[in-house]
């Protein structure tokens, strides 16, 4: 199988603070890789270092064929990214939310157009084209936002925390555009703090303290730990942790 | 190229679709130009008076015409006892009073002295001194002319060194002509720091600088866009400002107009470099305004010559004053617009902005990029 990320030793420092301690794994192309940790584990800095947001201080990694350290542009084009704090700009409309991105990535104008009419027919949106965004209900904007960040078909799309705050229902319509993403061969890198969200992933690894403590099947990890669910894993794996929680 | 101007549209977007802020930057210049230039004058109009006049001659009768018929005062009442006198400045009617002697214009004659008594409302200090230089004036004038009059025999002819004031560049003394500079600098700064610095750290606040760090745009486009509609902002503004000086207040640019503008620029230039400064030095949107307006505006509007004129500071203040910014365009324009100096003699502003300019924009140019690459 293709790897489509992989990192060795990956560590960040900042002062003597060890965020992110010489992780190493791998992520196959059109996988859903569950990236999970309590807050603080240090998730967020390893994300950053993948998606060239920041530089690792020791350790090197490849995310879509090129060095985190030294070609992030080149990896820049070929992701999408989409956080939980981040779903649109609400003061512009739909479309123009998806004509903006489309021309960051330097898409084409009629690319853009055909691209626009087919994401809001998938979504059964073409009504709301028009509307602005902050009118939209969360669920809504959640679902238009990642299609906004695979609207330049990426070979790997980051995900953090992306459905927080909305209710199971609307999660559960969430995960079905995200599969249908992996249908398409988008490797989708996610982190969240739903265990439900977990036992949707193929593997899913768990930080604790910076390091990777466990990564498997969520099928594996659960008969490993001798628990019913996701839940229960992470709970036995996050009391280990000395880290303060902030 | 094609990825900038997408980013441009949408920082457009961001300011047109905000009804309420696009309305205040760009009605409220032209209202703080109208406000400070009418409303706030410092020049004394139509200000209600009074005379207590005693002895009714023709002396006393031709300085009351003199000074009803001027511009500056209106003649409200005529008072006829003393004790009148407190009475209209307890209720308000008059700001001034003008007592005459009794047998005025006999004593005139006669000694070549005579009395007269101005009483005014000092409750504004400055502008009861207006008042009285004004009718003093008046009185003087009255006097010198009258000279004749005064019997010779009295052989005590005064000679005296009666100054000749004028008033240069601003000879009616007109309180807008400072204020012009002053509302330009300011109105500027506002636009091009604040704006810009609010309008950045909306985006790390909102977490979409993070989205936009991830895609391949480069961070120093992100900034050009966002800089590009306050600078359009800012020359709508200065263009506003310049036509209504011109023809609603009747304040000509005396000096070169292209001088003028290509000063402007530079000082746009300096705001919205400040504006990233600020940006990013803080986290959130309030914590940018506070810092724009109680940092930087406060100390600029009193330590710019705007209100206070700098030359009669403490000396420390006045070395304090030398870092705004907005200090060395004021002056500048001051001198282009009212004085209608040559290029030369603006060379020193010039060349502080422009420095001004370099170091912030490099400054917060290399800082922008350790944030990123941390």
């Amino acid at each position: 199988m293709e790897k489509v990320i992989s990192t060795n030793k990956l560590t960040k420092k900042f002062g003597n603070f060890i965020a992110v301690d010489s992780i190493e794994f791998e992520v196959e192309k059109g996988e859903i890789f569950g990236f999970l940790g309590a807050n603080g584990a240090g998730k967020t800095t390893a994300m950053r270092m993948l998606c060239g947001l920041s530089r690792p201080t020791s350790g090197s990694g490849m995310v879509a064929g090129f060095d985190i350290a030294s070609q992030q542009e080149d990896i820049k084009k070929n992701i999408g990214y989409m956080s939980q704090k981040f779903a649109l700009y609400d003061d512009l409309k739909v479309w123009e939310n998806l004509r903006l991105f489309g021309g960051i990535y330097g898409m084409k104008k009629k690319e853009i157009e055909d691209k626009t009419a087919q994401i809001l027919q998938e979504l059964g949106f073409e009504k709301e084209r028009n509307t602005l965004a902050k009118l939209l209900p969360l669920g809504w904007k959640q679902k238009l936002a990642f299609s906004v960040s695979i609207f330049h078909e990426p070979k790997i799309v980051f995900l953090d925390e992306p459905t927080g705050g909305v209710d199971p229902v609307t999660r559960r319509r969430f995960w079905e555009l995200i599969y249908r993403a992996v249908q398409r061969g988008i490797t989708v890198f996610v982190t969240t703090h739903y265990m439900d969200e977990a036992e949707y992933c193929n593997r899913v690894s768990i930080m604790v303290d910076g390091k990777i403590e466990v990564l498997d099947t969520p099928k594996n990890l659960k008969a490993a730990f001798n628990a019913a669910n996701m839940d229960d894993v992470f709970q036995q794996l996050a009391r280990k942790a000395t880290r303060i929680n902030n | 190229m094609k990825q900038f101007l997408s980013f441009v549209k949408k920082e457009f977007y961001h300011i047109l679709r905000d009804r309420r802020t696009i309305l205040i930057l760009l009605v409220m210049p032209a209202i703080q130009i109208i406000l400070f230039g009418f409303a706030i004058s410092t020049e004394v109009k139509n200000t209600p008076i009074a005379v207590f006049d005693p002895s009714k001659d023709d002396a006393t009768r031709q300085i009351t015409e003199r000074i009803a018929a001027n511009d500056y005062f209106t003649l409200v009442s005529e008072l006829h006892s003393l004790d009148d006198i407190e009475k209209a400045f307890h209720t308000g009617a008059v700001k001034l009073i003008i007592v005459f002697s009794e047998k005025f214009l006999n004593n005139f004659m006669h000694t070549g002295e005579a009395t007269v008594q101005i009483i005014a409302d000092a409750t504004d200090p400055n502008q009861a001194s207006t008042f009285v230089n004004y009718v003093s004036n008046i009185i003087n004038a009255w006097e010198m002319e009258n000279a004749a009059l005064v019997t010779q025999s009295q052989n005590n002819v005064q000679f005296g060194i009666v100054p000749e004031i004028k008033m240069l560049h601003n000879p009616q003394m007109k309180g807008a002509y400072n204020f012009v500079p002053g509302v330009m600098g300011l109105v500027l700064l506002l636009i091009c720091a604040m704006m810009t610095s609010v309008s950045i750290v909306r985006e790390k606040e909102l977490g979409t600088m993070e989205i936009l760090l991830v895609s391949p745009v480069k961070p120093l486009y992100i900034i050009m866009a966002k800089i590009t509609p306050y600078f359009v902002l800012s020359i709508i503004n200065l263009t506003t400002i310049l036509l209504l000086s011109i023809f609603v207040i009747g304040l000509p640019v005396a000096g070169n107009l292209f001088i003028l503008i290509l000063l402007s620029l530079i000082f746009i230039l300096v705001g919205l470099s400040l504006g990233l400064f600020i940006s990013t030095l803080v986290k959130t949107q309030v914590a940018a305004m506070l810092i724009s307006v109680v940092v930087m505006m406060m100390p600029t509007m009193l330590l710019s010559g705007m209100i206070f004129p700098i030359e009669s500071m403490p000396d420390i203040l006045q070395w304090i004053s030398a870092v705004p910014p907005n200090r060395w365009y004021i002056e500048g324009v001051a001198k282009l617009m009212i004085q209608g100096v040559e290029a030369k003699y603006v060379i020193k502003e010039f060349i502080i902005l422009s420095f001004m300019a370099i170091v912030l924009l490099t400054v917060s140019l290399k800082k922008f990029n350790i944030r990123i690459n941390r």
